[in-house]
């Protein structure tokens, strides 16, 4: 079906025939997938192609399941031992001379984690990926070590996790699985997937979908009381794992993976606001971990680990941050480059935005990049818009950063000022989330775009109301469009920081005053943002937590969080705090 | 002590340069004998000991040695913190080491960074500190007020993308003036300051206060004179993301008119000079 130019071959072992897809030179190293329950090898189609221009990429149906056949009896025939059985002579066959690059979803990962711990394969395996799916046998450890010392928090971790697990218990009970699943749920499945998982649809899943269902219900009667009851302990990974755990899973909980170091030494964790089936939803993000990960155990150096917060979630992906030149845009544009993101800089100032570009790399962003553009300028913008998607990709997180400061009573507000500010604080914003929401929704594969707000957007002030009301406007947008984006599993974020110490101050505009009295009042102000001295990378600090928390509004510095508090609780205080004439 | 050194300058500067080198020598000594697992006392008193072999007695400061984030000042909230931990080295780490020993009666105030292998972050921080040096000598010779040249630096900062760590030390100095020390069989210390320093520190600062300006070279208003001849230790220190670098040396400024003559570097034979000519 998907697997465009496969070249196919069976497999025979133990009593099946194993039908095995292949894509790709098998001169480059070969990355094996495995799928998991209830699925087939064409779960993986769209990450085997988006894999197979750089590797020898092999799929098989797991016995029972697509077009492999099923052993006989079904009772015992679907053991861990068997399937390692299987895998070993899978990889005997593709791939003789060299070891191989294990991937494992679901139920695939969960036999994955029996070939990379037992011995017999040692040698076998390069690395191994695993997506939603544990180890039987550190499950069991797991529960174990909370039915032995249940503090609440444990017996918490343990209780939520049962109650992920109901089709476990389900499809332990006799010949009930199958008559649904060969009836009204095989019928139903595609659209469930569709609606509950966001699973896009077309021509997956396949028509073997009640068979492989039914089968497999004896991959979970024929292993899980066992190895749960009596987990093996000596289950220590012989090869790198990298783990994948979508955060938004619905059958595993991330509390899980807590102590897998213990079991795999050498674990690089990944994360992602994702629900289940990623290799469908997520295909771009899972080929491309896959890939880096791959490239990083077969090039023999250990990969330059990023150290930075959230590193787990943001490695490899695409961020661009609008006025990245100076202040809070340059915090973030290197705080997404310690957590080893790829970064587009982003201001009017070329200079200062090549100068970003180049710390970025310095502190880890494995690519980064400088464009400069006006965000005010459409025309700008598009051209920057098109030339990203040409050269860089698709955006995995956008921040809308860029603005300028206006200062001066409403009736000394020229309407040249006005545009101005309008331009830069919200036009900005406008052009940013159109040209590169757009795109980012057209992938259909999430995404987060992050605009910095100001606590000015609910503090009313006499002093602000151009920047006020263009803050507010940004506001408003952010929450909009986080209503409209959501069924994408688009996330966005307004962030309104308070009093930051940045050059906001030293290119802010006052008006109603001549041009001595305002570089006085500049100076003035810079002096006192700089007492203040709330320092911009804890506001990067604080946009990456909401993006990794998908934040609605993030108020950054304790003003902002406080005035937050009382724009719902006590609005009428606010306004008498507007009244306020600040003395510059 | 201050008016000393316009009327007998070069012999007088002779002895600072001597100091100053051996100061020099010392971080270059012991930073080679550095590895993985030294910790920061070790490092200090490693310093101390080979100046004191060298017959250095008496003591501006006490050595110094921040290693890891700590060369950033990561979290410094009192200044006790400046104080050598028991940080240990790691490969890759960036160390500063950072001394002031008194030699002859001639105090030298140092700075030197490096690090434990390679860390290309310290690598640019070095490299971006040439622009510093070559703008406060500018502008002292300009004769501009410190606390705008302060300010000038601090802006280079910004535009380069790093902090101003310097920030960090007591009253936030990038400066503060050193002087010949009387030398005494008892040379007890304060808080890691030797108290002879001090003693002619706060003779400075009370002049100073009474004639409007002051041996600290701060942002503060106390600051907004232009800059007043004797030996200033200036110490711009950047940090950049949980890693620090600085250079600390001794910048001559005299009541001379001829701009050249007015300030210069006590000594341009130093690691951090030689290593920019290098890479030219």
């Amino acid at each position: 079906m998907t697997l465009k130019g496969a070249r196919e071959r069976w497999v025979r072992t133990g009593g099946v025939e194993l039908c095995v897809a292949e894509l790709g030179d098998p001169e480059q190293p070969t990355v094996v997938l495995v799928h998991g329950y209830p699925d087939s090898k064409e779960v993986w189609s769209e990450v085997a192609a988006r894999l197979a221009d750089r590797f020898h990429v092999v799929l098989y149906d797991v016995r029972g399941h697509g077009r492999s056949t099923a052993p006989r009896p079904l009772r015992g025939g679907f053991t861990l031992a068997k399937l390692t059985d299987d895998f070993l002579a899978v990889v005997d066959a593709v791939s003789p001379d060299r070891p191989v690059h294990l991937v494992g979803h679901d139920w695939g990962s969960v036999q994955s984690w029996e070939f990379v711990t037992v011995g017999r394969t040692e040698g076998r395996i390069a690395s191994f990926t695993s997506i939603s799916g544990p180890s039987l046998d550190h499950f069991g450890h797991w529960i174990n070590a909370r039915v032995k010392r249940p503090t609440p928090r444990r017996v918490g971790q343990l209780l939520g996790q049962g109650a992920k697990s109901w089709y476990v218990y389900l499809l332990h009970t006799p010949a009930l699985p199958e008559l649904a699943w060969r009836g009204p749920l095989g019928k139903r499945w595609p659209k469930i997937l569709e609606r509950v998982e966001r699973v896009p649809g077309g021509d997956y899943p396949t028509s073997s979908l009640p068979s492989d269902a039914a089968h497999g219900a004896w991959l979970y009667r024929d292993n899980v009381r066992a190895r749960l009851s009596r987990p093996r302990p000596d289950a220590f990974a012989h090869a790198p794992v990298q783990l994948i755990t979508p955060q938004g899973d619905a059958f595993l909980s991330e509390r899980l993976y807590d102590d897998l170091d213990r079991w795999a030494p050498r674990l690089t964790r990944r994360t992602l606001p994702a629900k289940h089936w990623i290799p469908r939803t997520r295909p771009d993000q899972v080929a491309s971990w896959i890939e880096a990960f791959v490239t990083s155990v077969d090039g023999g150096r250990p990969a330059a680990v990023p150290t930075g917060r959230h590193a787990d979630r943001f490695a490899g992906q695409l961020v661009l941050v609008t006025g990245a030149g100076s202040g809070i845009g340059r915090a973030t544009a290197f705080a997404f480059a310690e957590a080893g993101a790829r970064v587009i800089a982003v201001d009017r100032d070329a200079e200062a935005a090549a100068r970003t570009a180049e710390l970025s790399r310095l502190v880890g962003a494995p690519e980064a990049w400088a464009e400069p553009a006006d965000v005010s300028d459409e025309q700008a913008m598009e051209k920057l818009a098109e030339k990203v998607d040409r050269e860089y990709g698709v955006l995995d997180v956008l921040v809308n950063n860029a603005g300028i400061g206006l200062s001066g009573s409403f009736f000394a507000t020229t309407a040249d000022d006005w545009r101005r500010v309008l331009d830069v604080n919200l036009w900005g914003v406008i052009h940013g989330c159109r040209l590169f929401g757009a795109r980012m929704a057209e992938r259909g594969q999430g995404g987060h775009i992050v605009n910095i707000a100001s606590a000015a957007a609910y503090q009313p002030s006499r002093a602000l109301p151009a920047y006020s009301t263009s803050k507010a406007a940004v506001l408003m947008l952010s929450e909009c469009l986080r209503a409209e984006l959501a069924s994408q599993d688009i996330g966005v974020t307004a962030v309104c920081p308070g009093f930051v110490n940045t050059n906001i101050t030293s290119t802010a505009r006052f008006t109603g005053v001549d041009a001595a009295e305002e570089r006085r009042r500049r100076q003035r102000t810079a002096r006192l943002y700089g007492l203040r001295n709330y320092p911009p990378e804890k506001v990067a600090d604080a946009i990456l937590d909401a993006v990794t928390r998908n934040t609605a509004v993030a108020p950054v510095t304790p003003e902002a969080r406080g005035a937050h508090v009382l724009s719902r609780f006590a609005p009428g205080l606010l306004r008498r705090i507007a009244r306020v004439e600040p003395r510059l | 002590m201050t008016t000393a050194v316009s009327s007998e300058l070069p012999v007088e500067l002779q002895g600072f340069r001597r100091v100053q080198r051996l100061a020099y020598e010392c971080a270059e000594a012991v930073a080679a004998r550095l590895e993985p697992g030294v910790t920061e006392r070790e490092a200090a008193r490693m310093q101390r000991e080979w100046l004191r072999e060298r017959g250095v007695r008496d003591w501006f400061h006490l050595p110094f040695a921040w290693f890891g984030d700590r060369t950033a000042f990561v979290d410094f909230r009192i200044p006790l913190q400046f104080f050598p931990t028991d940080r240990a080295l790691e490969p890759g780490m960036p160390f500063i080491l950072d001394m002031a020993p008194v030699y002859e009666g001639h105090t030298a105030d140092i700075g030197y960074s490096g690090s434990l292998g390679v860390n290309p972050v310290q690598d640019r921080l070095m490299a971006d500190l040439e622009a510093h040096r070559e703008l406060i000598l500018r502008e002292v010779r300009e004769r501009r007020p410190l606390r705008e040249i302060y300010q000038d630096v601090d802006r280079l900062m910004v535009r380069q993308g790093y902090a101003n760590r310097h920030r960090a030390y007591p009253f936030g100095v990038i400066a503060h003036k050193v002087d010949r020390v009387k030398q005494r069989r008892w040379s007890p210390h304060l808080f890691g300051f030797g108290t002879q320093s001090l003693k002619g520190l706060a003779a400075d600062a009370l002049h100073g206060h009474r004639e409007g300006w002051s041996p600290l070279w701060s942002p503060y208003r106390f600051s907004d004179h232009p800059p007043r001849p004797g030996l200033w230790a200036v110490e711009p220190h950047l940090g950049f993301r949980g890693t620090g670098a600085k250079f600390e040396e001794i910048l001559v400024v005299t009541d001379s008119r001829d701009p050249a003559e007015s300030a210069f570097w006590l000594d341009d034979d130093l690691p951090h000079v030689r290593r920019w000519a290098e890479e030219k």
